[in-house]
């Protein structure tokens, strides 16, 4: 499995570190960043990316090729800005 | 009440000094002792859709104001600070910025030097309920006797409405499951809390056309179970705060909207009518704000943020005295403007009903978009210059240093009327400024009172 990315749009809320259950999740002076090589995409942990289910922040982790792993409008229900197309 | 005694428990104190001590339990309390909030819990477990996570927990703050999370060694240094400082501090609280028991181990890790310190302070915090039934032990293990649960639906499809989702068991889960598993949680929370003595009050965030109906069921259910106070407040809805409420245009309650739901809650649960809606990172005396002393905290990252005033009116009203407000507003229609955007303040002054525009003053730009702004103080200082014969500077929002700043040369930071018309927002602080000093009577001064909408 490829690791996941947290980007810039990261507000440093904490929330996924605790929870990783490889320990992945690095900080240093509040950046967060994935060990790329302790990831595992929660493997046999859950359905789903831990990091991903608890993130409050929309864009704020992505896959390898860029996709939002949380997209706009899915946590907030506030559609976002630029309509998608249909 | 039991008595709750574990191994390496202080023996719970008598009720009367937990409830006369604490400012937010006791009125009387709110003008003699003093409290802080230490901003140690930054994650959270939910989203509500109210608040907006890149700020404070809106649970127990005003949205829109940025502030620093502690650490645990930065929390206890800074309550040291303000013992010094503060004679009266009694009541150390845990209220966000994110969920306090989402983040326990920060919790909990201040909570001990700060006990073996201070064993006659109180320690309280505020939570939304979702991990209260298995930290109730710890809870009491740290001393902690005094929670606050935000409660805001007893049916799940109302609840549903208002938290987008929770991270439950593994998942990210929404709708009517999440606000179902929120409610056993909380309510399993609350019985165990108050089996064990813990004095329990209940925060309810009134959201006209979702939740108004439920507040007075809650106040009854709350009561029934010896829930000690039961907190209306209202929803904080601006579209700066960014929240799914203030992006949608759903607006908070206006007065008449708030004392309505408050009418109907008549359980034994005594209604808190003196809540300031502190945020996380509140310190000093509910009624007379420290945090311009205390904000010269060398601490790192800490920050004192005032406290909402009251805005209630006294029965008694002394005959009104003309109060000089400066208002943030381009079209000058309505409260438009960033106090660190603002070109120019139009000037007022409010004589009771009667409203004379003074004139335009123009200042220059300090503030380029970010609400820090901690670097270009001396532009902020030539700012507040030219407003310092005001009492209130009126904004859509501001930044936490020049809030400061100007709570520290006696002008007051007004920035709970964004978007809403200018004269409303003059007639409104300037009523407010003159009843500072005065303590309310909720009842009658309710009825007196206009609506904002
Ligand atoms: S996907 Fe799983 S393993 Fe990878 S960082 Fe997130 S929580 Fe950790
Ligand atoms: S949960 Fe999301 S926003 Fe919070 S620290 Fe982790 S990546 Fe950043
Ligand atoms: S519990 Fe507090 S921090 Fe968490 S989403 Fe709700 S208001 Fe925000």
């Amino acid at each position: 499995m490829i690791a996941l990315i947290i980007t810039a749009e990261c507000i440093a809320c904490w929330a996924c570190e605790p929870i990783c259950p490889n320990a992945a999740i690095r900080v240093k002076n509040e950046v967060f960043r994935i060990d790329k090589k302790s990831c595992t995409r929660c493997e046999g942990y859950g359905d789903l990316p831990q990091c991903v289910e608890i993130c409050p922040v929309e864009g704020a982790i992505i896959d390898d090729e860029g996709t939002a792993m949380n997209p706009p409008g899915s946590l907030t229900g506030i559609p976002p800005r630029e309509p998608l197309p249909a | 009440m039991s008595m709750v005694q574990e191994s390496g428990c202080r023996p719970i104190q008598p009720n009367n000094a937990r409830i006369e001590e604490h400012p937010c339990y006791s009125e009387g309390a709110s003008h003699r002792y003093a409290r802080m909030h230490l901003p140690v819990a930054p994650a959270c477990n939910m989203q509500c859709r109210y608040c907006n996570r890149k700020f404070d927990c809106s649970n127990e703050s005003r949205p829109g104001v940025v502030s620093g999370v502690l650490n645990p060694d930065q929390a206890v240094k800074r309550a040291w600070e303000a013992r010094q400082r503060l004679p009266h501090l009694r009541v150390i609280g845990f209220a966000g910025p994110g969920d306090p028991l989402a983040n326990r181990e920060r919790v909990f890790a201040t909570c001990k030097p700060l006990r073996s310190s201070f064993p006659d302070w109180h320690l309280c915090l505020s939570t939304n309920g979702l991990c209260l039934p298995e930290s109730v032990n710890a809870i009491l293990d740290h001393g902690i006797r005094h929670v606050t649960i935000t409660l805001n639906a007893l049916d799940p499809e109302v609840g549903a409405a208002i938290y987008s989702w929770i991270f439950w068991n593994k998942k990210r889960r929404r709708g009517v499951e999440a606000a179902h598993i929120l409610l056993e949680q909380q309510l399993a929370g609350l019985s165990a809390l108050l089996a064990r003595g813990v004095l329990v009050k209940i925060n309810s965030v009134l959201i006209p056309g979702v939740n108004d109906r439920q507040i007075p069921e809650i106040n009854r259910l709350v009561s029934e179970a010896g829930v000690f106070s039961h907190n209306v407040m209202p929803l904080i809805s601006a579209p700066e705060h960014g929240t799914y409420y203030g992006v949608m245009g759903i607006p908070g309650p206006n007065e008449t909207q708030l004392q309505q739901v408050r009418e109907q809650c008549g359980g034994a649960a005594k209604l808190m009518t003196h809540c300031r809606q502190c945020r996380a990172d509140a310190v000093g005396l509910l009624e007379q704000d420290r945090q311009a002393e205390l904000n010269r905290s060398p601490v790192e990252g800490s920050r004192v943020i005032p406290i909402h005033r009251p805005t209630r009116r006294d029965p008694v009203a002394s005959p009104p005295s003309p109060v000089v407000l400066a208002v943030a507003s381009q079209s000058g229609e309505r409260v438009d403007t960033h106090f660190g955007h603002a070109e120019f303040f139009r000037i007022y002054r409010v004589t009771g009903a009667q409203i004379e525009h003074l004139g335009e003053r123009f200042v220059p730009r300090y503030c380029q978009g970010d609400d820090q702004c901690e670097d270009k103080d001396h532009t902020l200082q030539s700012v507040l210059n030219l407003l310092n014969d005001c009492q209130g500077v009126i904004c859509a929002r501001i930044g936490f240093v020049p809030w400061q700043e100007l709570l520290e040369r006696g002008i007051e930071p007004v920035n709970s009327h964004a978007d809403r018309p200018v004269v409303e927002a003059l007639s409104h602080t300037a009523r407010l400024l003159q009843d500072k000093h005065t303590i309310p009577t909720p009842k009658v001064a309710a009825a007196g009172m206009k609506g904002r909408g």
